[in-house]
């Protein structure tokens, strides 16, 4: 136990805590809440958000930050939509290109970050800028889907008894999300993120290959939003420039919420993965309900985020007193 | 490393517990499930995904359908997306897991439907769409589309105006959002009601993206460009109209009197330019979908097969019929 309660493992045990805490919160509350179904729709209903925090997470355990992912989906539902109704392509191959450009794109940002030392913040805000453009020059209308192998995935369902079922857009979601930890705790390039983050100067002084290590997290954060927005047209079956308006800040509060220090260094995946059923698990109390403003939502996103931040400082005040010592 | 900090994680909890709390005070108490009314009837459920409230317009339609509910004793489970569909999708899907009895959904946009209507279809929930259409490949994932017929809107706005002018006049056009339903089929239906007129001509035609704002700025540009000829401003609702009398007060001319301006929608704030004698025509498009939201409800409920489309029939208001109007305005 001694080794699970630690001061580092604060936020994700609070996450858990307010998690459970939601749901059964909510399931006493309302009738049918607490169902199979609930928890399946979960999965479905947020698998884009999920898959964008899954990256988001990476950038923000390497200390940066990437306001792009947002525009980034937009763009690539809008592309992969285009290539397929306009241009007549297969699915399999407009996915691919739009998940290559998607990649492309976090590998430009974070060569700039890297090579001139620009604050990621600037240089994904002008990413930001540059992909919402350029999803509008692709179309500035929405634009439907209908190919055989979207039905399919969209039609894709596996029972699991109680009226829910797995959709393929969910799997996504559990796919990159267990690839995340894998990636996270598992590889070298895992190790290097959180060393960069913990202190980027003492990383590069003990050998650690800082500059390939942080191009490649902002090329997976690309990547990821990109993906993000093949698993919303999967949702959908449609691409729309105006797709993902603000995502990046969900997706940011998710990852957040879920326990990851912004300062760098420390965090999890499965806490980013809690953060992002609690967004959900509060929007679907919210629908529950009925009668309530979904801006309540917002209100209470806000104060878990103000929440987090006062154990972030918490932790850190703690640290600067260890070094003090 | 600590590991005296489990107390404050528990401190930290009950503040979550106290946001949870929050929710359950702002949304009263629990639902009694399978509830009755008076008469012995079994209470209905509805789920309501609506867009947004950006528009005076749209809280209308949003009240018009709470008051319906209301009225016929259902209870109704509204869910605002703020204006984002990947929310109205969710909100569909967890309507659906509620068990509604029917969904009545405001769509954002004519795409992206398709897989969550094939879900609530899956369930037996039947959808009634409101005041804008869907493209979907099935006609039978929804029930019908309850709206206005846009296209016989702008036809009865250059009806009016060929009428007023005697066949001569010389129009700028403000168009809704680029790509939106209701701006193509206002321009269309318009561009249809003048083909009859040779001496009416649309000498100018942009976007003021439905926005009394854009209108405007719109307005002040195509005025300075074509100067004295325009002798009429056609918006495609009353805001952009609303910001087309700014713009021509500001370059000196008198709305209503040497430029005509005539819109659609009828708003209140519409209502009250007409009787200041600024905006000469607008015609209504009624967001009171309620009550036929509900009767298609309750038609489908029972087994009837409805239409595709259900058109609410607009009228046309101008100053002569303004001022006795605009008592009964709701919006």
């Amino acid at each position: 136990m001694k080794t699970l309660f630690t001061r580092k493992n604060l936020p994700i045990l609070v996450t858990g805590a307010i998690l459970v805490l939601l749901f059964g919160t909510f399931s006493a509350m309302f009738d049918n809440f607490l169902s199979m179904r609930v928890v399946a729709n979960l999965f479905t209903s947020y698998a884009h958000i999920g898959v964008i925090a899954v990256g988001m997470t990476f950038v923000i355990l390497s200390g940066g930050i990437d306001l792009s992912v947002g525009s980034v989906l937009g763009f690539t539902t809008i592309l992969i939509a285009s290539l397929i109704t306009e241009h007549g392509m297969h699915p399999v191959p407009a996915i691919t290109l739009a998940l290559l450009a998607g990649a492309m794109f976090g590998t430009v940002m974070g060569f700039l970050i890297q090579q001139y030392q620009l604050p990621p913040f600037l240089v994904t805000l002008a990413g930001m800028f540059l992909a919402r453009g350029l999803a509008f020059v692709v179309s500035n209308q929405s634009m439907g889907i209908n190919h055989g192998m979207y039905e399919a995935v969209v039609d894709f369902a596996v029972p699991l008894g109680g009226r829910a079922s797995l959709r393929a857009v969910a799997a996504i979601f559990i796919g990159v999300f267990l690839l995340g930890i894998v990636l996270a705790h598992f590889t070298r390039f895992g190790r290097n993120v959180y060393a960069i983050g913990g202190n980027a100067a003492s990383a590069l002084l003990m050998g650690l290959p800082v500059a390939v290590t942080r191009v490649g997290v902002y090329t997976l954060s690309g990547f990821c939003a990109a993906l993000g927005g093949v698993v919303f047209t999967f949702q959908t079956q449609s691409g729309n420039a105006t797709n993902g308006l603000g995502m990046e800040l969900d997706a940011i509060a998710a990852v957040v919420i879920g326990g990851t220090l912004l300062s760098g260094g420390v965090g999890y995946q499965v806490g980013t993965l809690m953060g992002v059923l609690i967004y959900g698990t509060i929007l679907t109390a919210i629908s529950f309900d009925g009668s309530l403003d979904s801006s309540w939502q917002r209100i209470m996103i806000g104060a878990l985020l103000l929440l987090f931040i006062g154990i972030q400082r918490f932790l850190t005040r703690g640290t600067t007193l260890q070094t003090s010592h | 490393m600590k590991t005296s900090s489990f107390p404050a994680s528990i401190a930290w909890t009950c503040a979550s517990l106290a946001a949870a709390a929050s929710i359950s005070l702002l949304g009263g108490c629990k639902d009694s499930g399978a509830s009755s009314n008076a008469d012995g009837s079994k209470k209905l459920t509805i789920g309501f995904s609506q867009v947004g409230a950006e528009s005076d317009w749209r809280v209308a339609e949003t009240k018009s359908i709470k008051d319906e509910a209301a009225a016929r004793g259902a209870e109704l489970k509204f869910s605002d997306a703020q204006g984002k569909a990947e929310n109205q999708i969710a909100a569909i899907r967890s309507f659906i897991a509620q068990g509604v009895d029917a969904i009545i959904l405001a769509p954002k946009v004519g795409t992206g439907w398709e897989p969550v209507l094939k879900e609530a279809k899956a369930a037996n929930i039947p959808v009634i769409l409101v005041d804008r259409g869907i493209t979907v490949e099935d006609p039978s994932l929804y029930v019908t589309l309850i709206a206005s017929d846009f296209v016989a809107e702008g036809r009865m706005a250059a009806e009016w105006l060929a009428k007023k002018t005697d066949g001569k006049a010389q129009i700028i056009e403000l168009e809704g959002s680029p790509g939106a339903d209701p701006a193509i089929e206002r321009k269309k239906g318009f561009a249809d009601g003048i083909a009859a007129h040779p001496d009416m001509q649309i000498i100018a035609s942009q976007s003021g993206d439905f926005e009394t704002g854009k209108g405007k700025q719109v307005t002040e540009t195509l005025l300075q460009q074509h100067g004295d000829k325009v002798t009429v401003v056609y918006a495609h609702n009353d805001n952009m109209a609303l910001g087309a009398i700014e713009a021509i007060k500001a370059a000196g001319k008198k709305p209503g009197t040497d430029i005509l301006v005539v819109s659609i929608d009828g708003v209140k704030s519409a209502f009250d330019a007409m009787v200041a004698g600024e905006l000469n025509a607008t015609v209504e498009c009624s967001p009171l979908l309620g009550p036929a939201a509900f009767d298609a409800i309750e038609k489908t409920l029972a087994g009837e097969t409805l239409e595709k489309k259900t058109v609410v029939a607009d009228r046309l208001f101008d100053q002569s019929t303004a001022a006795e109007e605009l008592p009964n305005r709701k919006y």
